[in-house]
């Protein structure tokens, strides 16, 4: 009934009906991140009828297809020739990326569970600010909710799990962290990592011409703030909550 | 415009098929909770099912006609009447202008629709119609706001023959890439376990209760965050099972169990609270056979289509009506 766990990667493994995920690793790692960036692309080039859509998780590569156009057996074998065309773990990060520093209120009000975070990583609240504000972090890939990044690596010491139980709701633009990595959200949500920042980013603006700001592959950075400063950005645009943007060469 | 907003439930949205292509962008598919009954209603109206309709979770409105319109009532069955006069669910109804069509709380199951003849046009955001409350695109309908439709030229007066799907039943799942994760006496559990749908539900997801203990996976607080598609039934960590819905997160850490198959996906949305659930995993085989049956039913369901007949003890104006002509032979 059940298919085997994967002992081994790059591995393809099926989801759902209609889909197939190509994994290159069971963990965070940026060779993986890159794998599955790189091996998203080469499938979107090859353009297959059939195919619906594709997308990158943080080591993982999506293919949504009609099984009734492209049977999963004829896909499975296709994939897995691309797989085994190249070595994936040393593809290219994508170009034209972007760095971005967001200014950022660690812990408070604004920012509950900071001081927990800190405890769970041996450290004390100051020391972990220290830290995470001077984390350049990568985006791995955007998911959950619309435009919203996935943001690693951290340190280990960061590698603390998600909460057992929700925290019902944090606002949008909240700095969440578990497992090495911060999710900056684009809504307000219910989650099970811990909120130690919080920012007046949007990561999505549907009214905006570009909905989405960030891409896979951007760099991000979160600098502390006052309260009162952050309130000040918030009042004062649209939406970047006074980020700066700066091209990466490369 | 065709039909203006009196009064309005609170969960009412603009539907269509959803949206593609914007998984990587962290967008989900959105689209009508029930898909067989957005097909259902272009069926009656004989249009496009690409057509938007506006889904009304437990509860529909009062809408007035502000010209002549067609419309037809698909999905969970709720009361409903024009000036008045009950009307058919699964059923295309005319409409003269200054008419109030009623529409109250679902009899059975969720998720009732309300089509217009033309669809719903309202603006496109990336490709699509469909409101995701979560991700903030578009909003649920007001008092005052109108459903705006676009050209038609078809009919009303008839009616569909639709299976119960709307009290839940049996589910059948496929494994999917997460399944492995839980060992086979959780799964054996997992499948001859009775649930009920819980109170917490939306468009994001259903949670699902049962006695006993939960159903957790290995290291499950630890999982890379992989790619959720709609159908997925995910553990959080409490043990209790989710049935994640068309607006539901694009990747999620808490593992998934099995992925419901989308020919069972209309009758897992529209279970109501407390309406009984099952699981039975089915090949991969079995799943695209079953997938291939459900899309010839959808591409059949206009030929399936009859005409309305009405009880003429609820036609006031009996003799007004013209009895014999039209429509189709006696033989057909």
């Amino acid at each position: 009934m059940a298919p085997k766990q994967a002992s081994t990667f790059p591995c393809i493994r099926t989801v759902g009906l209609d889909g197939l995920l190509v994994s290159f690793a069971g963990s965070m790692a940026e060779p993986s991140n890159r794998a599955a960036l790189a091996f998203r692309d080469a499938v979107n080039t090859l353009d297959w009828d059939g195919v619906i859509e594709t997308s990158a998780s943080l080591a993982s590569a999506y293919v949504r297809f009609d099984p009734l156009v492209l049977t999963h057996s004829e896909i499975h074998g296709r994939l897995h020739q691309i797989l085994h065309r190249q070595n994936w773990y040393e593809a290219p990060l994508p170009a034209g990326r972007r760095l971005w520093k967001v200014p950022t209120v660690y812990g408070g009000e604004l920012a509950p569970q900071l001081d927990e975070a800190a405890a769970a990583a041996g450290l004390s609240p100051s020391e972990t600010i220290d830290r995470l504000s001077r984390s350049r972090v990568r985006v791995l890939t955007i998911g959950f909710a619309p435009g919203q990044p996935y943001l690693g690596p951290l340190g280990p010491e960061f590698n603390i799990p998600r909460l057992k139980e929700l925290t019902p709701m944090v606002p949008e633009g909240a700095l969440v962290l578990a497992i090495s990595q911060f999710v900056l959200f684009s809504g307000p949500t219910p989650t099970g990592w811990r909120h130690v920042g919080q920012t007046a980013f949007r990561c999505f603006r549907p009214e905006a011409k570009e909905s989405f700001a960030l891409r896979p592959g951007d760099e991000m950075q979160f600098l502390p703030v006052s309260r009162a400063e952050l309130e000040r950005l918030r009042e004062a645009d649209e939406g970047t909550g006074g980020a700066t943007c700066e091209e990466i060469p490369t | 415009m065709t039909l203006l907003v009196h009064q309005v439930g609170p969960a009412c949205t603009f539907q269509d098929q959803g949206r593609t292509g914007y998984l990587d962008r962290g967008l989900s598919r959105s689209g009508a909770a029930d898909q067989l009954a957005l097909h259902e209603g272009a069926a009656l109206l004989g249009q496009s099912p690409d057509c938007a309709a506006l889904e009304m979770a437990g509860m529909g409105g009062t809408f007035e006609a502000t010209q002549p319109v067609c419309i037809a009532l698909t999905g969970a069955p709720m009361q409903a009447s024009i000036d008045g006069a009950a009307i058919a669910w699964n059923a295309s109804h005319a409409m003269e202008r200054g008419q109030k069509l009623k529409i109250g709380a679902a009899k059975q199951g969720t998720y009732g629709y309300l089509h217009v003849g033309g669809g719903i046009d309202a603006p496109l955001f990336l490709g699509s119609r469909s409101a995701h409350l979560t991700a903030k695109v578009g909003r649920a309908l007001q008092a005052g706001d109108i459903l705006p439709n676009g050209p038609y030229s078809g009919g009303a007066g008839m009616k569909l023959k639709t299976e119960d799907r709307f009290a839940g039943g049996t589910l059948r799942v496929v494994a999917s890439f997460q399944t492995a994760l839980f060992d086979q006496e959780t799964l054996d559990r997992f499948t001859q376990t009775l649930f009920h749908r819980g109170t917490r539900a939306n468009r994001m997801g259903m949670q699902l209760e049962s006695d006993g203990e939960g159903f957790a996976a290995k290291g499950q607080l630890n999982i890379l965050s992989e790619v959720i598609t709609p159908g997925d039934i995910q553990m959080t960590g409490t043990g209790n099972p989710f049935i994640l819905l068309p607006e539901c997160q694009t990747t999620g850490g808490y593992p998934r169990i099995a992925s419901v198959l989308p020919c069972d996906l209309p009758r897992a949305a529209q279970t109501p609270a407390g309406g009984h659930i099952r699981f039975k995993f089915v090949t991969m085989d079995e799943a695209v056979a079953l997938h291939q049956t459900y899309m010839t039913g959808l591409s059949r369901l206009r030929a399936r289509v009859e005409p309305l007949v009405r009880d003429p003890h609820d036609i006031p104006d009996l003799l007004s009506y013209q009895l014999i002509s039209g429509m189709i032979s006696a033989t057909e």
